[in-house]
């Protein structure tokens, strides 16, 4: 098999993650995780160039494509902060070097499975991966060994297990349908395949399958009720995790969802997946906007801004159609950007002030300017004021969908509003009150959070045709 | 396919209903393990006369899994790991006895009612097997859902992950790769369980998640 950019994109974090595994010295293991990271995305960028061709195991489509550019990006910057981060985390005696090496070559392990499940054409592959990556992350969040952290990781590692599980039971339903039509054997689990053939599948399988399936990777999207693991898992392990988790895996447990979504659309009797969904992120939208106003530590206030926005994303792959798709697409890659750029922010704040409770943080802009700035500039794009990405894309997740269902969009325009006013009320104190806690002047890797920043203000003011043409064409092919 | 067949496969996958059954009401950690052994055994069982019924030689390697790694080696090794740390004790039952059965029947209903109901078209034997499956996975929830002990809910996720052994035999053909994902999964969960639990053990001398609940939610 010659290798091809699709194969290059599993190679490079498999073998860097072997290498990391076996190389001393957390300085040169730093740089080496950056330069991984950075040959995946821009090997990730090649696949607009050439065309790879889609096999029986691994799919590259147009759809697959946005999600492995936005996944190697935001790992190559999260690197870039993690090299920074790391440095400080062992410097204040938080982690031990030793435990390094497990956490570098851990972070290749989890690109790996997550580009894995990216470009997995088996429905099989695909949960192989995610639960790769459910696991190698609920190592890192442990990572820290206070009481803390192990509970939030024996937490994730429960939840997310039965989610996984629950989704195996999902695959192999689809399978069982698929039989009498594809036949035995591997053609029952090729996506591909599947899709092609789903309008004869049998409907009621389809239904309880999706159902299965609903619940077991919307348990790693972190969608209301079944979110209890993610703001504990986003609160105690290191910030480049927290940023991988809420930037990326949330992504790819939507994406495996809406190639599901794409399978049932085809077949006519079945369920319309939709209303679920509208149904669950609406509800995501309105619990974390209301929890976001009890929140003292400022990693979990992020994490349930993540459910929120997450709970937007699906209300508008939901809705379907290709305005609101096109709606939900540019709202996850401005997600993605503005809350890994967030994280990069607090990771540096709870470092300098050495708390993560919000009470004991205070006057940022004066004490920190650029981390002050930066963060607060990142708060005004999540909570979605003009004129950033978030503005947008939730612009046209509320217009697209207003004609169509007047009262849904009210509720979750109330949502992102109560949403905007609980993250104002945390943040101000923390901005502009009082200096609090440590005033020692950040060594921080600006870099990666002003790019994004930089990226989110940019796609508010201005998106390139290009893009524009390449999300149509997307949500054309969401339906 | 023969009513003998069918009837036997019957009786491997309705046994492995009620050995779940029996881990709901286990009170001591070694009795509880036991019993898990027993349910792997069975599905080692059910997995076996399922290679034979559909003639498909790959499903013989599952069910050696079954009964090496899981009916012996797990079971053992957790064994093992009880007695270092030293819990012989019973284990805390979230809601009582009678009325976590009470729920499992009304699971084992359920999942009856949707499993026959949606498969009118699948063979019998596919149709049985999965809604025995069904059960087991939920029973294996119920499980989780009602230990406070950290063994004993790693327990009750193994019993599930069995009943998704016996989801993915049933359906006849499937391919090798989800197979051996399951039994691998089982690998890898255990190696993070069982570093886990020594880590757990290191900190709070005790492997009871209470313990672990009293850091739950907001650090004030």
């Amino acid at each position: 098999m010659s290798i091809d950019a699709l194969s290059a994109i599993l190679l490079i974090p498999a073998l860097s993650a072997a290498l990391l595994a076996i190389l001393p010295g957390y300085r040169l293991t730093a740089k080496l995780n950056v330069a991984a990271a950075l040959a995946t995305f821009l090997t990730s960028l090649s696949l607009f160039v050439v065309e790879p061709v889609s096999g029986q195991y691994l799919l590259m489509d147009d759809l697959n494509k946005v999600f492995i550019v936005l996944t190697t990006f935001v790992s190559f910057t999260t690197s870039v902060f993690s090299a920074s981060y790391i440095q400080h985390e062992i410097e204040t005696g938080r982690l031990a070097p030793a435990f390094l090496r497990f956490y570098h070559a851990m972070y290749q392990t989890l690109m790996f499975a997550m580009n894995l499940a990216l470009v997995a054409n088996n429905i099989g592959l695909m949960w192989v991966a995610v639960e790769m990556a459910t696991l190698t992350t609920v190592l890192m969040v442990g990572i820290y060994r206070t009481h803390e952290a192990l509970e939030a990781a024996w937490k994730y590692f429960i939840l997310g297990s039965v989610g996984i599980a629950l989704a195996l039971f999902g695959t192999i339903l689809v399978y069982m349908a698929a039989r009498p039509v594809v036949g035995e054997g591997l053609d029952g689990m090729v996506w591909t395949v599947l899709v092609k053939h789903a309008a004869q599948f049998d409907p009621a399988l389809l239904n309880v399958a999706f159902a299965f399936l609903l619940l077991g990777y919307g348990t790693k999207v972190g969608l209301a009720p079944l979110h209890a693991w993610l703001p504990d898992a986003h609160a105690e392990g290191p910030t480049p995790i927290s940023a991988v988790l809420s930037g990326l895996l949330l992504n790819v447990a939507l994406y495996a969802l809406l190639r599901f979504k794409m399978m049932l659309a085809v077949n006519s009797e079945a369920i319309a997946p939709g209303p679920l969904m509208v149904t669950m992120g609406l509800i995501s939208v309105i619990f974390a906007a209301l929890m976001l106003y009890r929140r003292r530590d400022i990693k979990r206030m992020f994490a349930y801004s993540s459910i929120e926005h997450m709970g937007i994303i699906v209300f508008a792959f939901g809705m379907g159609g290709p305005l609101a798709n096109f709606a939900g697409l540019l709202h996850m890659t401005m997600h993605s950007l503005t809350k890994s750029a967030i994280f990069f922010a607090v990771g540096h704040i709870a470092q300098v002030k050495g708390t993560q409770k919000i009470a004991d943080i205070g006057g940022l802009t004066v004490t920190n300017p650029a981390l002050g700035w930066g963060l607060m500039l990142g708060v005004i794009a999540i909570v979605g004021l003009p004129p950033l990405g978030i503005f947008m894309s939730e612009f046209l997740v509320v217009s697209s969908t207003f004609a169509r269902a007047p009262w849904l969009t009210v509720i979750l325009v109330l949502g992102i509003i109560i949403a905007l006013g609980g993250l104002f009320l945390r943040i101000g104190a923390v901005m502009f009150g009082e200096p609090k806690g440590k005033t020692a002047p950040a060594e921080a890797s600006y870099v990666p959070m002003f790019t994004h920043l930089g990226l989110v203000l940019m796609a508010g003011i201005y998106l390139p045709p290009v893009l524009v043409t390449g999300f149509q064409n997307v949500a054309k092919l969401l339906g | 396919m023969s009513s003998l067949q069918f009837d036997i496969a019957h009786l491997l996958a309705g046994s492995l209903v009620l050995a779940s059954f029996m881990m709901l009401y286990q009170d001591r950690l070694y009795a509880l393990l036991n019993v898990y052994a027993l349910h792997a055994g069975v599905l080692a069982l059910s997995v076996a006369w399922q290679a034979y019924v559909q003639q498909a030689p790959h499903l013989y390697v599952t069910a050696l899994i079954a009964l090496v790694f899981k009916a012996i080696i797990i079971p053992v090794a957790l064994h093992r790991i009880i007695k270092r740390l030293g819990i012989h004790r019973e284990i805390e039952n979230a809601i009582g006895i009678g009325l976590t059965m009470m729920a499992g029947i009304g699971l084992v209903a359920l999942s009856m009612v949707v499993m026959l109901r949606v498969t009118p078209s699948a063979d019998a034997l596919a149709r049985e097997d999965l809604a025995f499956a069904l059960s087991v996975v939920l029973l294996g929830l119920l499980i989780m859902v009602t230990r406070r002990n950290a063994v004993s809910q790693v327990v009750g996720f193994m019993s599930l992950e069995n009943g998704l052994v016996l989801a993915a035999t049933g359906a006849k053909g499937m391919p090798l790769v989800v197979e051996i994902s399951v039994a691998f999964s089982v690998l890898i969960a255990f190696i993070v369980i069982g570093i886990f639990l020594f880590r757990i053990r290191e900190r709070f001398d005790s492997v009871d998640v209470q313990e672990l609940d009293r850091f739950r939610g907001e650090r004030r």
